[in-house]
């Protein structure tokens, strides 16, 4: 039996935030920063936006392209490390808005930035199983940077979501595959409002030892190698991580560019290759084969191995693509109103 | 009693968080939210539909000074929108400049946090018109 996408949204907030106007608060050469990291801008969320409301737009998206009958999923997944809530799930609001009810296997996942990708692989495998006839994973982050640190300057926002099932696949799944170890790169601990990390750390033994690690484990499942790849998506923590991951896997720029919107977007966390893999599927002609890795600080990669069918021509102008939500109708803000909407200001009682 | 009673807010969860409205068998005319009785033929027996997300701004306010659970947010317009179906809903316009609003305009509904009962309490969800 055939596993694989059956339809795919994403949502990135109209807002954004210029890395100048960061660094001019802070003190530090914007220069250094968009050349460093490769970094321009990044999306920001409105006061009204959250993890649970850009997942129901991406799911909704997802729904539009699929071309199904919400009660025909029976898992709903959410991914996220910006839950809004600490306890109740993120994917109880999903799946009611979306009118999927009530028999359905729901859990909000956790693991830094791959949480989404971590819902991607259950999901397929539950399919897979003959569990359930569709399942849904989004990977959403309103991710938080703490002022003045490093971080601030990528952390960004953003929703993918991924119905699957086994019948009328706009992505086939060809392989899946996880590569995970302990390593405390990056966390955040309890009643913590900022995350920590462990600087260079976070670089050669975590990012790339981990997506290269994935990326190998692929190849080595599927035999294929990277000339047989149309497009490849990394986890994107920042613009330069991604293309360097790419390129020493042995991925030419053209591969990678598709998926590639993080020096725009900044980094969406759980949903940063996922929305990569949207943005990718938005162009992509049927044939195409895609390789998609996530990372996740603490850490760990999964990666899969898509393959585009021709029901993609049909199902995507049903929902926006990506690209256009990146390059159309932004709103710029200030670092005063980026902080107020971010909840940065402490209010009186 | 909290500002936002969870079982209150559980109870709107069919009209806020998948527009359900009230189709009259015997007329036709379509209630949002649900109704116990008709108000154009008094018939009592409904069908559930969902509504279009998508219309046009009918009529619209600014609102400068809001209420203290959209501190973060004013100004910002609340207007009457009316779907494609013909149901009227008033609601915020969210991701727009109030100054920018014009009746005709078209938009769509989008799911957005309305407001929440402080730090600790329940966040009610629901949805506000963007530019479409």
């Amino acid at each position: 039996m055939s596993v694989g996408i059956v339809g795919y949204g994403a949502y990135i907030p109209r807002r954004r935030i210029r890395l100048g106007e960061i660094a001019a608060v802070w003190g530090a050469d914007a220069a250094t920063y968009e050349r460093g990291l490769e970094l321009h801008e990044k999306s920001v969320p409105a006061a009204d936006e959250d993890t649970i409301t850009m997942s129901v737009t991406a799911s909704r998206r997802a729904l539009a392209r699929a071309r199904i009958d919400p009660s025909s999923i029976g898992a709903v997944y959410v991914g996220s490390e910006s839950h809004p809530y600490a306890v109740k799930p993120s994917g109880t609001v999903v799946a009611e808005a979306l009118g999927t009810g009530p028999a359905v296997h729901c859990a909000d996942l956790e693991f830094a930035c791959k949480a989404g990708s971590e819902g991607m692989f259950l999901a397929a495998a539950l399919v897979k199983s003959g569990e359930v006839q569709h399942a849904l994973a989004v990977g959403a982050d309103t991710s938080q940077g703490a002022p003045g640190d490093a971080l601030e300057y990528s952390a960004a926002a953003g929703a993918a979501a991924f119905i699957f099932g086994s019948t009328n696949l706009v992505a086939t799944m060809e392989a899946q595959v996880s590569y995970m170890t302990d390593t405390p790169d990056f966390w955040r601990r309890e009643y913590m409002r900022y995350p920590r990390h462990a600087g260079r750390f976070t670089g050669e033994p975590a990012y790339f030892k981990h997506t290269l690690g994935a990326t190998r484990m692929l190849l080595e499942k599927t035999g294929l190698q990277p000339k047989d790849f149309a497009f490849a998506v990394f986890h994107q923590p920042n613009g330069k991580f991604p293309m360097r991951a790419g390129k020493l896997a042995g991925f030419r720029r053209e591969q990678l560019e598709a998926g590639w919107l993080s020096p725009w977007l900044g980094n969406t966390y759980s949903g940063a290759s996922p929305i990569g893999l949207t943005a990718i599927l938005d162009q992509a002609r049927a044939g195409d084969r895609i390789l998609m890795v996530s990372y996740g600080s603490g850490a760990g990669s999964d990666g899969f191995v898509w393959a585009v069918t021709d029901r993609i021509d049909e199902v995507r102008a049903a929902a926006p693509a990506t690209r256009d939500q990146l390059d159309n109708g932004k709103l710029y803000v200030s670092y005063g109103t980026y902080a107020k909407m971010r909840g940065k200001i402490r209010m009186g009682e | 009693m909290s500002p936002l009673n969870p079982a209150r807010v559980a109870r709107e969860f069919p009209t806020r968080y998948r527009l359900e409205a009230a189709r009259c068998d015997g007329c036709g005319a379509v209630s949002f939210p649900p109704r116990v009785v008709c108000p154009a033929c008094r018939g009592r027996k409904f069908a559930t539909v969902s509504l279009e997300p998508e219309g046009k701004v009918l009529t619209w306010t600014v609102i400068h000074v809001g209420p203290s659970s959209h501190k973060h947010e004013v100004p910002y317009a609340l207007a009457v929108v009316e779907l494609a179906g013909g149901v009227r809903i008033t609601c915020q316009i969210a991701d727009v400049d109030p100054a920018r609003v014009e009746a005709g305009m078209p938009v769509r509904l989008e799911f957005r946090r309305i407001q929440e009962d402080g730090e600790a309490g329940v966040i009610a969800y629901g949805h506000k018109a963007v530019p479409a």
